[in-house]
């Protein structure tokens, strides 16, 4: 498999706002790529500088070999699936789909056949002379859908297809893209601000923040070793501890935190005496009433919150912060009020660089252990 | 689940209803229906020696009208309208499309500047063009200035200057009903259209033009009615050689003096327009899109 | 870049083009404006004579044409408080109640608004003859109290369509009767479509020419007096008078759209 689409070195800045910052990313042929990240961090712009809709201020674009940041829209293989749908509302639904063939001067025989087997394809079979006006929100959602692919092009851009829906159809279209995907064999470039979804349906995740790409990986890569700070908190639940390294023995590596040292597995890039962060998922955390070996921290269990198969029990640590540690319901639970030591598995944190240099007063003290 | 919007509708206490929609209703039976109606049946009447009109009932008016030289009238009315509609469309279309999608800041400004010159009385703009284009006029002043002419072109007191002055009383008629039709189209249906393949000529075909087609219309039935009416401007401009209708009816109530005369005139102006307005609602027009 | 470049010719084509209407549109009225300072007094007073500010002197020494100027204001005054009072009346009450003969009121409202104001005109001028009304201010301001009515309702009425009478029963619900909610939520909330159909209604008054050319009897209003005066060959301080109006239009324009300046500003920094 190739790669389809390759972007390098691209810049979008308008006026004084730097939107998108030294991009690099290349796109495997027919893999389902997702950009997530929160409003305003440049995933929508970087798709319509693919799409066209945008150019970029530097760098190239690349689709197919080819370079395409001169041109026009309607002079690349790549089609759109907009957020509000966009679909003509003076058109019928047929015309609506057989647009893009319309443009290309297919047949008009050719044109109802392909129409006919891609409205069969999207379950939409027999709205034929409806107005986008008379469809339900999935419905036009199916044929903002159709009337993309039915151009066959090698790439598809989605631009948050499925916000507009409630959660059981969001689900259910989830399948079905991801099903649709797999069958056509065409690459489709995503973009969401929804991690579930991101998760469920991706081969690879590009997690944007601020312009760049934090991370570029397998969704499993993403959530278990998340690469930085915004990565390990935008995705799913997560407790964050930022602190100093002050040993390294036998790959293991003692960070010491506002609270005291905590143990993680340091993977080979970290060196003493650097400040970094630990990521762990509250599924990971565990609490004995006796202090173990290697975690110095002290905490009290503030709450128990039922929510359904799982208890989510906050714990709060004397300055204050509060973590989130699961328990499956049923399990034997600490009264609250009662002091605890949360500990993990070292192989169950994440060892995350700290960009940002923070650091707390105490660390003055520090003795070298 | 509760609607957003909720609207009653009271059977008509008597008070407040009539308070408030008296009014108007009074207003527009005395001063709009009731002269209409008089209108018509003077129509029907004749005058005697001393102009006065007695009723006593005649065709004899209509008659008169349909004379060829009247009916040469009717058509040339309706020539100078159509020739000056379809250029309000040429020229405002593409016009209210740039302005319509400016970005913010400078449109409101823009769409000022359009209707400032409204606020002085047309009568004086049209007299305006009268000393931009008469023999010793600005515009052969400056002909004149650059030698190239020899002699004061004549411009003045033709069709195309009569055509002019309607064009630039009626413009913004055009300009108005389009600038909303077109500020209400969805930036990402062209996105769309473009995304498919759609070169800009197909674009503007496809889903440009059919969705701003109710402003066409509705600007165009705004431009086409009064031009039929608007005599002072083939007066001022056009000397004798382009009356429209208007001149017809004003002449009857001046000089003339034949009110009844002017009254069928009035009625065929008025059947005119009231077949346009059907055409115009068969075609699928919004009425209240007109006098916005 | 061959799109950059094409994207600066279609830019720089439409700036030309827009200016050119501009141009068109605001040509006659700088002859007009020019000529306010045109020395000469000769017609033809095509040609420049020199700057002088003699026309806009004399202007005031002659009472007719300043009277006539008066009278059109007052006209369009007067014109535009009642036909936005008596419009607002009747478009609330005719998207309020439902009664017999509202279809045929609203057909009549078309009529002004389709019609030439040619018809107009002359159907007044028959029925104020007949009914002996001297014509005069009267007559004026009835006329331009019908005609501007139908523009105000369409105004208020796009108003009222999105409009949600549930806060009408929130104010009563918290203890104010129906004159008081009136007042407090209904007209407020109505206002910027009033307004509009108030402006719509003055703009109309003082550019008419056909309607009033026929009622005006006696009273002369300004576009009519102008009409006398380049018929009987003298019109510069003509000029002058127009002019001023001109500035004094677009003053005022920008005095009332300024805070609608502001205003768009603050919301779009939301």
């Amino acid at each position: 498999m190739g790669k389809i689409v390759e972007i390098e070195g691209v810049n979008k800045i308008y006026g004084t706002n730097h939107v998108v910052k030294d991009l690099n990313l290349s796109i495997e042929e027919g893999e389902f790529l997702t950009l997530l990240g929160s409003s305003g961090c440049g995933k929508t712009t970087t798709l319509r500088m693919i799409a066209g809709f945008e150019e970029p201020t530097t760098g190239t674009i690349m689709v197919e070999g080819e370079r395409v940041e001169d041109k026009e829209p309607f002079e690349r293989n790549v089609n759109t699936v907009f957020q509000s749908y966009a679909l003509f509302p003076h058109k019928t639904i047929y015309d609506n789909i057989a647009y893009g063939l319309k443009m290309k001067k297919v047949p008009k025989a050719e044109i109802k056949k392909r129409v006919c087997e891609m409205m069969e394809m999207v379950q939409l079979s027999g709205f034929e002379k409806r107005y986008p006006a008379q469809m339900s929100g999935g419905q036009k959602q199916r044929v903002a859908i159709a009337r993309a692919l039915i151009n066959r092009p090698r790439v598809l851009l989605l631009d948050e297809p499925l916000g507009a829906l409630d959660l059981k159809l969001r689900k259910q279209m989830q399948l079905e893209l991801k099903r649709l995907q797999k069958k056509l064999n065409i690459t489709f470039i995503y973009v969401t601000h929804d991690q579930e979804e991101a998760l469920t349906m991706s081969d690879r995740i590009a997690v944007m923040h601020d312009g760049i790409i934090d991370q570029l990986a397998t969704p499993a890569e993403i959530y278990e070793h998340p690469a930085t700070k915004f990565v390990a908190t935008f995705i799913g639940e997560t407790n964050i501890y930022d602190g100093c390294i002050t040993k390294i023995e036998n790959g293991i590596a003692t960070l010491t935190l506002e609270n005291g040292a905590v143990s993680v597995k340091c993977p080979e890039d970290f060196s003493l005496l650097e400040y970094a962060t630990i990521s762990v998922r509250p599924e990971k955390m565990k609490f004995a009433m006796e202090p173990v070996e290697g975690f110095e921290l002290t905490a009290q269990v503030k709450d128990y919150i039922y929510v359904g198969s799982v208890l989510k029990c906050i714990v709060s640590l004397p300055n204050g912060n509060e973590l989130k540690i699961e328990r499956l319901a049923g399990q034997e639970l600490p009264e609250i009020g009662s002091r605890c030591f949360p500990y993990w598995e070292a192989g169950d944190a994440v060892l995350i660089h700290n960009e940002s240099h923070y650091i707390f007063e105490e660390l003055n003290n520090i003795r070298l252990a | 689940m509760k609607q957003k919007k909720t609207k009653h509708e009271f059977r008509s206490n008597t008070l407040p209803a009539f308070l408030t929609v008296g009014p108007v209703t009074l207003l527009m039976v005395l001063l709009i229906a009731v002269p209409l109606i008089y209108v018509a049946v003077m129509s029907f009447c004749s005058i005697d020696e001393f102009y006065n009109v007695t009723f006593q009932f005649t065709l004899q008016n209509y008659v008169r009208l349909a004379n060829t030289d009247y009916l040469r009238i009717y058509a040339q009315s309706m020539g100078i309208a159509l020739i000056t509609t379809l250029i309000c469309i040429l020229v405002g279309y593409p016009f209210s499309y740039i302005i319509a999608r400016t970005k913010s800041r400078k449109k409101k400004i823009l769409y000022m500047l359009v209707i400032i010159p409204f606020w002085t009385n047309s009568l004086i703009r049209i007299y305006g063009w009268r000393n931009l284009l008469g023999t010793s006029g600005w515009l052969n002043g400056l002909l004149m200035k650059l030698h190239l002419v020899s002699e004061p072109v004549d411009l003045l007191y033709k069709q195309g200057t009569t055509i002019l002055g309607m064009v630039y009383c009626l413009i913004p008629f055009m300009i108005l009903p389009l600038y909303t039709a077109i500020e209400k189209l969805d930036g990402s249906l062209l996105e769309a259209s473009s995304d498919l393949g759609a070169r800009p000529a197909a674009t503007f075909f496809e889903v440009i033009l059919p969705l701003t087609s109710g402003g066409i219309f509705s600007g165009s039935l705004m431009v086409f009615i009064p031009c039929l009416g608007y005599f002072f401007v083939s007066d001022i401009l056009g000397g004798g050689n382009s009356d429209v209708i208007g001149n017809l009816i004003e002449r009857q109530f001046q000089s003339g003096n034949n009110w009844p005369l002017g009254a069928a005139l009035s009625i065929i102006l008025i059947v005119v327009t009231l077949i346009l307005v059907k055409i115009y609602q068969k075609l699928g027009g919004d009425m209240d899109a007109l006098g916005v | 870049m061959k799109k950059k470049k094409k994207e600066k010719r279609n830019h720089r084509l439409s700036i030309v083009f827009c200016t050119l209407v501009y141009l068109f549109l605001f040509l006659p009225i700088s002859v007009i404006v020019v000529n306010s300072f045109n020395a000469t007094t000769t017609k033809p007073y095509m040609s420049w004579k020199g700057f002088t500010l003699d026309w806009y002197v004399k202007l005031w020494d002659n009472t007719s044409l300043l009277e006539a100027f008066g009278n059109t204001m007052i006209i369009a005054v007067v014109s535009t408080i009642l036909a936005t009072i008596i419009g607002t009346l009747g478009a609330i009450g005719m998207y309020r109640y439902k009664f017999k003969g509202k279809a045929m009121i609203d057909g009549l409202l078309y009529i002004p608004v389709v019609i030439p104001e040619i018809v107009l005109g002359i159907s007044l001028l028959t029925i104020f003859a007949r009914v002996n009304i001297p014509r005069g201010m009267l007559t004026l301001i009835l006329a331009h109290v019908t005609f501007c009515v139908p523009f105000v309702i369409f105004n208020v009425r796009a108003r009222l369509a999105g409009y949600d009478s549930s806060i009408e029963e929130a104010s009563m619900d918290l203890g104010a009767n129906r004159l008081v909610t009136f007042f407090e939520v209904t007209l407020p909330v109505l206002a910027p479509g009033i307004l509009g159909g108030a402006l719509l209604a003055f703009t109309l008054s003082i550019d008419d020419v056909i309607i009033s050319y026929f009622v005006y009897g006696q009273t002369k209003t300004y576009p009519l007096k102008v009409m006398e005066s380049v018929k009987s060959g003298v019109a510069p301080d003509v000029n002058a008078l127009s002019t001023l109006i001109l500035v004094g239009t677009i003053v005022f324009v920008f005095v009332t759209q300024g805070d609608l300046f502001k205003r768009n500003r603050s919301a779009m920094q939301k």
